[in-house]
């Protein structure tokens, strides 16, 4: 009788299909894995250590470097969990809301090009990288023009925004999500009906409702495998309940269906932001809690008081009073959230985040083995994992 | 501010278990002792329909005793509500019971919170380091571990 041995072999770090430093063991019978081990840590930079050392204000750029595909969600987030532990939620204006509602929509479209783009280059279709990389260059202009930086933005303050949108920028992104449907209908055009594309993904990476709730599974993989669940409308935040969005769900629980959620995710993302610029009157963007909010801008170059208030703020920071809270955003990849624990210092004492790619990163074994080795690079590119996040 | 529905049902079927209740910005923290932590998280997760793990971590006070305290977020997705349990650990036996045998989520979530903050987990299908090496000493997210790392000097600038 013949003897046959699985062959076990190692996937990245350094591999271009695993989005960076991801490392996979693979133990493979024949070209069928039998056995799928992640291994990570590779870019920890102990995010949540070094937040124990800063002031609040002085976390907001460690976050931009989680997600680093989608920053100002990862900002979003955490200044939403800040201004809970100070109980400041109800006090944001609503200029500095509808405009966190832009931005965060915008970084959805951004996040989700980039998942287009690699999904598809992965798997060979190279055409769509090229277009969804030339509508992200537009998207990183407006990132660039309300916070001088591309990716890093560093946008949100504590109680509002740390500046207004600049004159113009406007029209720039209702331009933008006006011509971004006709955009995806091309990236629809290119995929959809691609009979090479369908083969790559009908049935492959297939998770059931129950199994994916119970490893925590949250985002569009969720959505895709048919649990209605979006924090947006369950649990809205920044005043997400003003607008009228659809929650797409789709029941085939395979990289497909988490195609089509994003794709219908993005075309919502443009709904709500020409809702959200409707709604966009002047106002103030920052919150009238003097002891917590930094002064505007101008106040601070301009007079004695307002520099002394900034400085004030920036060198002894604030203390929020001593508890603690749990804050979740819907991040394009799923539910990002923060946990902070307050001891009633200018510092947190504890920071402790709950990236959305790690948990949905714990899926893929069960979601790879017993296929086809080709598919593991199918299936990293469906769950849209970021090691930045993942590593912290 | 009413009562989490969840904490009436809990102090009457763990009565002896439940330590404290705190409300804080609107949000239920509910302390319970850490030798019914699985059943109590059975029982949130079956009877109660917490079937989201959203996290698990640890936080270290050190100097206090109970030195370590562990934390759950839990979600529900039909209801939408968060609920929080936190169950106090004693540093000279810092371990607990493992609750991915009750939401698979728990698996590196414990996995990080053994390798960041030393706290070990009883039955754990998978214990090792996640995100350190695998030779790493001691446990970067203990209040006594130094920012800079082990045999450093500290930093002489000012990081606030």
């Amino acid at each position: 009788m013949a003897m046959t041995e699985t062959m076990t072999i190692n996937m990245g770090p350094q591999h271009p299909s695993t989005h960076g430093v991801l490392r996979l063991v693979l133990e493979l019978d024949g070209e069928i894995v039998v056995k799928a081990v992640p291994h990570i840590g590779f870019l920890h930079r102990g995010v949540e250590k070094l937040s124990e050392y800063r002031t609040y204000h002085q976390i907001i750029p460690l976050t931009d470097r989680l997600d680093y595909l989608a920053p100002m969600s990862n900002n979003l987030g955490y200044v939403l969990a800040v201004e809970k532990l100070l109980g400041l939620t109800d006090a944001i204006p609503e200029r500095a809301n509808v405009i966190r509602v832009i931005m965060a929509e915008l970084t959805r479209l951004k996040s989700h090009l980039v998942w287009l783009a690699c999904h598809g280059l992965d798997i060979g279709a190279m055409t769509v990288f090229i277009y969804c990389f030339r509508e992200r260059e537009t998207v990183m202009n407006i990132y660039e023009e309300v916070s001088g930086a591309r990716m890093t933005s560093n946008y949100f303050r504590v109680g509002g925004l740390s500046a207004d949108l600049p004159d113009g920028l406007e029209k720039t992104i209702r331009t933008f999500a006006e011509d971004m449907p006709g955009h995806i209908a091309t990236y629809e055009g290119l995929l959809t009906g691609n009979k090479i594309w369908q083969k790559r993904i009908q049935g492959v990476g297939v998770i059931k409702a129950e199994q994916a709730i119970d490893i925590g599974l949250t985002g569009p993989s969720l959505r895709a495998s048919g649990v209605d669940q979006d924090l947006r409308r369950d649990n809205p935040y920044s005043g997400y309940e003003n607008y009228d969005f659809k929650v797409p769900v789709r029941t085939e629980c395979d990289t497909w269906a988490r195609y089509h959620v994003r794709l219908e995710e993005m075309r919502q993302s443009c709904r709500i932001i020409l809702q959200a610029l409707d709604r966009l009157k002047p106002g103030p963007i920052l919150a009238d809690a003097p002891k917590v909010v930094l002064p505007p801008k101008k106040d601070v170059v301009n007079s004695i008081e307002g520099l002394i208030h900034h400085f004030k703020i920036i060198s002894e920071g604030f203390k929020p009073e001593a508890g603690d809270i749990y804050q979740e955003v819907e991040a394009p990849k799923g539910t990002l959230g923060y946990y902070l624990v307050s001891d009633g210092s200018a510092k947190p004492y504890r920071m402790k985040i709950r990236p959305p790619s790690f948990v949905n990163l714990q899926a893929l074994p069960q979601m790879v083995e017993g296929s086809l080795i080709a598919d593991v690079v199918a299936v990293i590119g469906t769950l849209d994992i970021v090691l930045g996040e993942i590593d912290r | 501010m009413t009562e989490h529905a969840a904490v009436a049902k809990l102090k009457e079927k763990f009565s002896s278990s439940v330590l404290d209740v705190v409300v804080h910005r609107g949000e239920t923290s509910v302390t319970v002792k850490k030798d019914d932590i699985v059943a109590i998280c059975s029982f949130v997760k079956k009877s109660l329909g917490f079937n989201l793990l959203c996290d698990v971590c640890g936080i270290d006070y050190l100097g206090q005793s109970p030195r370590f305290m562990m934390v759950y977020n839990l979600y529900n997705i039909s209801t939408k509500e968060y609920l929080r349990l936190k169950t106090p650990v004693e540093e000279s036996d810092a371990r607990i019971d493992t609750v991915s045998v009750v939401w698979g989520t728990a698996n590196w979530l414990e996995r990080e919170c053994w390798d960041l903050m030393g706290i070990s987990f009883n039955n754990h299908p998978d214990l090792r380091r996640i995100l350190m090496p695998d030779d790493w000493e001691g446990h970067p997210l203990r209040k006594d571990y130094p920012v800079q790392g082990p045999g450093r000097e500290p930093y002489q600038g000012r990081i606030s």
